[in-house]
């Protein structure tokens, strides 16, 4: 599937309004998925069920959005993710922006990380 | 599930659509003192219309099916369709309710709803499912169904969605009285 970058954020737009019962407008590459559109836990798998169908894709449990690094006490010491966690994160998510997560790892920025950008850039790899 | 909402199972194809029925009876508490119905309800109590308004001596108040059980008979049709699927070996919860627009169109005693739904997607994960409920008259069983409802809805097979939580071995989501619902439906 060959599609421009505009189309796929046309597209990953789609979904998570129907998902997300978010408005168009709220829909920007920067918003968060979690904190500006308000995806629950149980959200991540409509959203990757939504766009298995809408690209044509198949997407395993983990690969666009995992936090399995979160629970390994290796990784993560005194709510700050680990350099090694760090390095972890960005070999499971190629697909995310890492470099403001760098200046301040805190578990509770995570969620920082899940943004609308990072989805269509996780989309564009898979159809690539 | 806990409880049985279903009377009848009519259709049951395996990963593609299931459609169960639940008849409508005065005799069930919830019904009475629940719901105002409308004053598009006729006294034959198949007409339908928008619901909501308050009950006065000139429309009088009627026993409807709340929408909230509806919307649970619809849960039960789909989540035997996932968990049939995999012939009843995940436990199948429900996990999010996507859409649910209902047209106004009351289910009152003596009626029977109708629910059907379809898998749209299926997956070691869980599932997502649509479909419709419609209201059938047996006073007028030639006429066309009205339409109660479009339902979205996803399910989730919890063991492989509850990051190492551990979950008791038997299958407490499809107890006896469901696997009896099948056999008795004639399609287990």
């Amino acid at each position: 599937m060959s599609l421009s970058d505009e189309e796929v954020f046309e597209k990953v737009q789609e979904v998570l309004e129907e998902a997300l019962g978010v408005d168009e407008d709220e829909v920007t590459p920067t918003a968060t998925i979690g904190e500006d559109l308000g995806a629950e836990s149980i959200d991540y798998l409509d959203i990757s069920f939504r766009l298995e169908k809408a690209f044509d894709i198949k997407i395993g449990e983990t690969e666009m959005f995992d936090q399995s690094v979160l629970s390994d006490p290796q990784y993560v010491q005194d709510g700050k993710v680990t350099g090694e966690g760090l390095a972890k994160l960005k070999e499971k998510m190629p697909h995310a922006e890492w470099s403001a997560f760098e200046e301040d790892p805190q578990v509770d920025n995570l969620g920082d990380v899940f943004t609308v950008d990072m989805v269509c850039k996780f989309v564009k790899a898979k159809i690539a | 599930m806990r409880w049985l909402w279903l009377d009848r199972i009519l259709e049951l194809d395996k990963a593609q659509r299931c459609v169960a029925i639940r008849n409508v009876t005065a005799a069930e508490d919830v019904l009475h003192d629940h719901f105002a119905a409308s004053k598009a309800v006729n006294a034959g109590g198949f007409s339908g219309g928008p619901t909501g308004c308050a009950p006065d001596a000139e429309h009088p108040a009627y026993p409807v099916m709340p929408n909230s059980l509806i919307i649970e008979g619809f849960a039960q049709t789909a989540g035997i369709l996932t968990g049939h699927a995999n012939d009843f070996k995940e436990k199948v919860i429900l996990a999010k309710i996507g859409r649910a627009v209902f047209t106004g169109v009351c289910a009152t005693p003596g009626t029977t709803i109708r629910h059907t739904a379809e898998i749209t997607h299926l997956d070691e994960r869980g599932s997502s499912t649509t479909g419709v409920v419609e209201l059938l008259d047996p006073a007028d069983p030639s006429a066309d169904p009205k339409p109660l409802a479009t339902i979205d809805m996803m399910f989730s097979h919890i063991d492989q969605n509850m990051q190492g939580l551990e979950f008791p071995e038997e299958n407490f989501v499809f107890t006896d009285q469901f696997m009896d619902l099948l056999k008795r439906s004639g399609v287990q």
